[in-house]
């Protein structure tokens, strides 16, 4: 029986295009606009191979200056999350691609875990990337993700020691988020820094393995072909939103095509 | 009746006092966490460091700090009044006794720069001063308006050789400056050591901080012993996150003491209006722990106020919660005005000028010592208030 979980996993392994890393931009959602989200979102879907759908939260510990800008002006715009999940809900036939929810974990917790997973099941996402979970703390969360086969997403980092990334990475179904930088996100990547360590991930991992953190163009998404599954690309997309640039184009181009 | 809590079992394996505590953090900063618990372990069984730790507290900080009576005050109140005096711990304030302890374990583990986040200043100024003693460059990360709120301690802490960087972003207090001392961490886990200034953040920090401020409660509790032949009837300290009242409170846990902490009411009871975590607070996970926290019903931190920029936190340390959450300890809200007067009390009758977030406690008993007459009333006074020479200038000038 396939599960969201599995069905991410095989648009990651099996790309709208082939001959280059699947492609998933990360949204903070309600940004620059609330009105056009839900449009933003189906137009990504087009060309996008999963999105990451970001939950804008007061704290982002892990994030850049421009991931805590956007989402200081999302939530100060009234994006809240069952705003999100409602939007999500009511466009998802026509998103074309798989949509992880990514949150650090105090507004899931606000939502109830429970209540989150169906919602997130009903609006057709297929996991959750937290990055302030822990696998010591996920014990209850993934029962819950379990009950309706969605994802929890694992981030493994270069300092990952061995063992931990086979018990980070142990099971099926969704991706491994294999963080590039030991830092936050909106840094800039040296991609042949990391093949190495994106060859030890996915030796160890029986998923798909995605790179995030970093990742801002069409070159480093051709260096990565080969050594990654999938390429996170969140704070050089919001730049372009926010410039006004053609989302699917953008998309396009870091493909090169 | 229920079993007694054995109070020293806390926290757990997982880092956990009872619901609250735990470890929420980006996946790069669990190795550095592991580490530095297990380092932390080794080192407070340690004799050799122990026997360190405490010569520089004697021969460098200045302890033990006295037990003052409070003689005037005492009268004033119709109580007996009793001071634990940390205002008199080298750099003006408790926060010595940790930054100490974390800048000498940080020189064991072989660390390279330490980072540090300050609200007040206090522990920023008690970083610098114990990374210059053991010789180790060192950061400070300070939110902006509290930057231009104690700018008397940011000259003292460049003065000790340390990088202040203010954070203008998020709300530019203490909490933004706790996140972006996490950003620089998560730069560097293996190199930084990140000298936490409260009983917050993930395990093993709530733990680790009480431990290095547990000095002042057991000296407290042994002078006190001395000076009256009993234990106080009630012990009191300001809480923000919560490290002096911890220090306090631990070591009469396990007695018939009542124990309460003061919380900033700041101008009202409305969301932004306050920092009351504990009274008026709902439990979520910030700076990776699980305790009680301002936030709205989408689980957004909200902003807080206070005229004490040392208590101006969003968030407060997870064994506070488990106390409140026990019952073994209650807290009370203190508003700006009434800590102000008791400021102002305690310089007159008593020639010690305390520090605005030291304040609330004495303002929360005086309230006690009204309900309770001829109780004996053991007060953390936490810190000194040159620092806040400039918050007095501009409240005697009626702002607000």
């Amino acid at each position: 029986m396939t599960t969201p979980a599995l069905t991410l996993s095989a648009a990651i392994r099996s790309p709208k295009h082939p001959g280059s890393p699947a492609i998933m931009p990360y949204v903070t959602s309600g940004w620059p606009t609330r009105e056009g989200f839900g449009d933003l979102l189906v137009a990504v879907s087009q060309q996008a191979d999963a999105i990451e759908v970001g939950v804008p939260f007061s704290d982002p510990m892990a994030d850049g200056p421009v991931i805590q800008r956007t989402s200081r002006e999302a939530i100060e715009a009234g994006t809240t999350l069952p705003w999100i999940l409602q939007t999500l809900a009511a466009r998802k036939d026509e998103i074309a691609c798989p949509t992880v929810l990514m949150s650090y974990l105090n507004p899931l917790l606000a939502h109830g875990i429970d209540r989150l997973v169906d919602d997130a099941f009903a609006a057709g996402v297929s996991g959750f990337i937290v990055p302030d979970l822990p696998l010591e703390e996920a014990t209850a969360f993934d029962a819950a993700c379990a009950r309706r086969g969605l994802a929890r997403i694992a981030l493994v980092t270069p300092v990952t020691p061995d063992e931990r990334l086979r018990r980070l990475t142990a099971g099926e179904g969704g991706f491994v988020y294999a963080v590039t930088v030991t830092g936050i996100t909106g840094g800039d990547l040296t991609p042949g820094d990391i093949h190495d360590y994106l060859a030890r991930v996915r030796a160890i991992a029986g998923k798909p393995v995605c790179a995030g953190f970093g990742i801002r163009r069409a070159e480093h998404v051709a260096a990565l072909a080969g050594h990654a599954d999938g390429c996170i690309v969140g704070t050089a997309f919001l730049e372009a939103l926010g410039r006004g640039d053609d989302p699917q184009a953008f998309v396009a181009g870091l493909r090169g095509t | 009746m229920d079993e007694p809590i054995d109070w020293n079992a806390w926290p757990d394996g997982q880092g956990r006092f009872g619901p609250f505590g735990g470890r929420y953090v980006p996946e790069t900063l669990v190795p550095a966490l592991e580490r530095l618990e297990q380092e932390a372990k080794a080192a407070l069984v340690d004799d050799g460091f122990l026997e360190t730790l405490a010569g520089e507290l004697a021969a460098w900080v200045g302890r033990p700090t006295p037990l003052t009576p409070a003689r005037r005050l005492s009268e004033a109140w119709g109580a007996e009044v009793w001071l634990k005096r940390e205002d008199l711990a080298h750099t003006g304030a408790h926060k010595v006794n940790n930054a100490l302890g974390q800048c000498l374990l940080a020189k064991r583990m072989g660390a390279t720069q330490i980072i540090a986040e300050t609200g007040a200043g206090q522990h920023g100024v008690a970083t610098a001063a114990a990374a210059a003693r053991v010789g180790l460059p060192c950061i400070v990360y300070m939110g902006a308006v509290d930057v231009e709120r104690q700018a008397p301690n940011v000259r003292r802490m460049q003065a000790f050789g340390t990088e202040v960087r203010p954070v203008s972003h998020g709300d530019a207090t203490l909490r933004a400056a706790i996140d972006e001392a996490l950003r620089h961490w998560v730069s560097d886990p293996a190199g930084v050591f990140y000298c936490l200034g409260s009983v917050v953040g993930p395990h093993p920090y709530p733990w680790l901080v009480r431990q290095f401020q547990r000095v002042l409660g057991v000296e407290a509790r042994t002078q006190f012993v001395h000076a009256t032949g009993v234990l106080p009837d009630v012990v009191m300290a300001c809480v923000g996150g919560g490290s002096n009242a911890m220090g306090l409170f631990h070591p009469f846990l396990a007695d018939d003491v009542a124990i309460v902490g003061l919380e900033p009411g700041g101008r009202g009871t409305g969301l932004g209006e306050h920092a009351a975590t504990v009274a008026l607070g709902t439990p979520g996970v910030l700076h990776g722990t699980y305790s009680l926290l301002l936030q709205d019903p989408f689980g957004q931190v909200q902003e807080t106020h206070s005229v004490s920029a040392g208590l101006d936190y969003s968030g407060v340390g997870p064994e506070h919660a488990f106390l409140h959450h026990t019952g073994r300890a209650t807290y009370e809200v203190v508003p700006d005005e009434a800590a102000m007067d008791a400021l102002y009390e305690l310089a007159r009758l008593e020639g010690i000028l305390c520090a605005v977030e030291t304040a609330h406690a004495f303002a929360g008993a005086k309230r006690w010592a009204a309900g309770h007459p001829g109780a004996r009333i053991l007060i953390g006074c936490s810190g000194r208030g040159d620092k806040d020479l400039p918050i007095l200038s501009a409240w005697e000038a009626g702002e607000r």
